[in-house]
């Protein structure tokens, strides 16, 4: 065969701008209470500094469950309308274990090691196993009902799917174990894992949580079976014809996207120590579609963003408008989509050049006295 | 020629409702030959292509490939037997680089797609494959550019980079020329001759340019409203009064 041509290349691609960036944002977030602490006078555990804190929590929280929602339609092209179901699934099972099985069994059980009680950490790892199974379980759910349909009928059954849960866990039956309409709440954490008393432990643990997911779906999407998934979102016949099943991808997407957010639904449920319908109902979903489609979808980062600006949105339109909030926040969103038809990351990546460019003609503009605009050509490596 | 028969359709028929596309079609395709199926629009070349590759059940008849029954393996299932096709109408992953294009479908043949934790540019001898093959279909300094920015000619070479990445034994052409000027086509025939040769690989060609036809393959099958019409070597198809009907119209056929 023809000889190996030379590439330039091919491989590395200089990531330099997102791990800076990516720094940065933790070393912000991180040094962000302090300063807060500094600033106001407040301390840690109060006023503006304990409000704020929790205004990120929610934030961090949002920002995982909104980027494992784009893993499915961003990445895999898996339009799903059922992903609350995960979310609100972790949520669940972390709320009835710790309200209805934990106590008791701390209470009969208690495990030692030598003076230190690990009982409580002991049952939390359960109670993580468990979230982790259900989300896998709800994911895999999804994944085999909707296994042979596409397009709008792939959508209304995933729809269905999360309204029939939404409608289980809302049953007056179920009251006892599920508090049925008004929600589980009154669940019982550790003190250290207590967001009213320890607000700032949480704040951490949900930042770690943050970082962590991203990482790990920054590595999932650029893996083998990640660039897979991107195909599928591109040409499901074309992947076909070239040896890939397109339903095990599929639900791979299903299942890791689903634990990612059955995670995120657990520590919202540990922050507002308490787990609601709300959160399984198809609300929750577009909220994360808002965000995603916000922020770029296809991106990581973008999810992350998207969940930012809605959080901060959420909170001083609510100070300005009051109740009638969402209405303007409705023009906004048209607004977005209007101007920023790829979200504000995607935008971002398409339009960099552009700007580049801009800066350079203005330098060129200042340093010669240049002829004729020398245009620049060569293809540039996509980001992915 | 004695090669082995590599693949074999036994009275395969398609229905659609009450149009039979494909009509109890037996085929031998031998082993090292390129193996052209012509006839007029509607002939049910494409279907015929549809059930050999498995994207279609057939309504009766078997596919049999190196001897086996593969009439119920689906299309990715026979990817990896060695089945490989390409499209009419240009079928590619639009927004990914020409480089992941190929990459995937060499990838496909690999055993690493279910890592999901190791980075996929880590994987040397996909990209390395890769690079081979768009040297092979002369696509070099278009690696980086988005699929779907490419012009029309170059997309059609694309087409064929993903099917031959896989390695395939048998490589179904369903027209590499389609939509592309006189002038692109020599270059796509070189390509389509360097890419059966090597390694004595076998093909299947679905094509209208009857130069192109005559020019590059062994045994030439005709098709007329689903039906095998005739069979032979391009010298005897070319003479074939049959054919000519066929091509023609039946009109001809009626005065006679």
């Amino acid at each position: 065969m023809a000889e190996k041509p030379v590439t330039q290349k091919a491989v590395k691609k200089p990531m330099k701008v997102k791990e800076v960036g990516f720094l940065v944002f933790i070393a912000l977030m991180a040094l962000l209470p302090f300063v807060l602490n500094l600033i106001t006078g407040t301390g840690l555990n109060e006023g503006v500094t304990k409000f704020w804190q929790g205004q990120l929590i929610a934030f961090f929280i949002m920002a995982v469950f909104a980027m494992s929602y784009d893993l499915l339609i961003g990445f895999g092209g898996i339009l799903s309308f059922g992903h609350a179901a995960s979310f609100g699934g972790g949520a669940y099972a972390f709320g009835l274990l710790m309200k209805h099985w934990a106590p008791n069994f701390v209470k009969e059980n208690p495990i030692m090691l030598g003076n230190t009680d690990l009982t409580m950490l002991v049952v939390l790892l359960v109670v993580l196993l468990v979230v982790l199974l259900v989300s896998v379980a709800v994911g895999l759910l999804f994944a085999v009902t909707s296994m042979r349909l596409k397009g709008t009928y792939f959508a209304m059954i995933t729809l269905a799917l999360s309204t029939a849960l939404f409608i289980i866990i809302k049953s007056t039956d179920l009251h006892e174990w599920t508090g049925a309409d008004e929600g589980l709440h009154g669940i019982s954490l550790p003190v250290w894992l207590n967001p009213t008393q320890n607000r700032l432990t949480v704040y951490f643990i949900t930042l770690a949580f943050l970082c962590v997911s991203y990482l790990l779906l920054r590595r999932f999407v650029n893996s083998p079976t990640g660039r897979v998934i991107v195909a599928n979102r591109e040409n499901e016949d074309r992947m076909r014809m070239i040896g890939y099943n397109p339903v095990t991808y599929r639900t791979i997407a299903f299942v890791v996207a689903s634990i990612f957010a059955g995670l995120a639904g657990m520590f919202f449920s540990i922050w507002n120590m308490s787990a609601t319908p709300t959160m399984i109902s198809a609300v929750t979903t577009v909220n994360a579609l808002i965000m995603t489609i916000m922020g770029g979808m296809g991106t990581l980062i973008g999810p992350i963003f998207g969940a930012a600006i809605s959080q901060i949105i959420q909170q001083f339109f609510y100070t300005w408008f009051g109740a009638r909030w969402p209405l303007i926040f409705g023009v906004l969103f048209i607004l977005i989509v209007m101007f920023l038809p790829y979200g504000i990351v995607g935008t971002w990546r398409l339009q960099k050049g552009n700007l580049r460019e801009g800066w350079k003609r203005l330098l060129r503009l200042f340093t010669t006295k240049s002829e004729a605009e020398a245009p620049e050509s060569g293809q540039k490596p996509p980001s992915m | 020629m004695a090669n082995e028969v590599l693949i074999e359709a036994v009275n395969l028929s398609k229905a659609f409702g009450g149009l039979i596309a494909v009509d109890n079609v037996s085929l031998q395709v031998r082993e090292h030959t390129i193996h052209a199926i012509i006839g007029p629009n509607g002939a049910g070349k494409t279907t015929l292509f549809n059930l050999l590759s498995g994207v279609m059940p057939p309504t009766s008849g078997r596919v049999i490939f190196k001897g086996n029954d593969i009439t119920q393996v689906s299309p990715q299932r026979r990817a990896h037997l060695g089945i490989g096709r390409s499209f009419q109408i240009t079928n590619i992953f639009p927004n990914l680089t020409v480089l992941e294009n190929i990459r995937l479908a060499a990838q496909a043949m690999g055993k690493d797609n279910f890592k999901m934790l190791h980075l996929a540019d880590n994987f040397r001898q996909y990209i390395d494959r890769a690079e081979e093959v768009i040297g092979v279909v002369g696509l070099e300094g278009r690696e980086w550019v988005l699929a779907r920015n490419l012009p029309h000619g170059e997309k059609r070479k694309l087409e064929l980079g993903i099917m031959i990445a896989c390695s395939p034994d048998l490589l179904l052409f369903d027209e590499p020329t389609a939509g592309m000027s006189s002038e692109q086509v020599p270059d796509l025939i070189n390509i389509i001759k360097r890419v059966v040769e090597h390694r004595n690989r076998t093909a299947i060609l679905v094509e209208h340019r009857m130069d192109m036809v005559m020019s590059i393959s062994n045994v030439i099958t005709v098709m007329n409203q689903g039906r095998v019409l005739a069979e032979g070597s391009p010298h005897e198809i070319a003479n074939n009064p049959q054919v000519q009907t066929a091509y023609l119209g039946d009109l001809y056929g009626e005065l006679a």
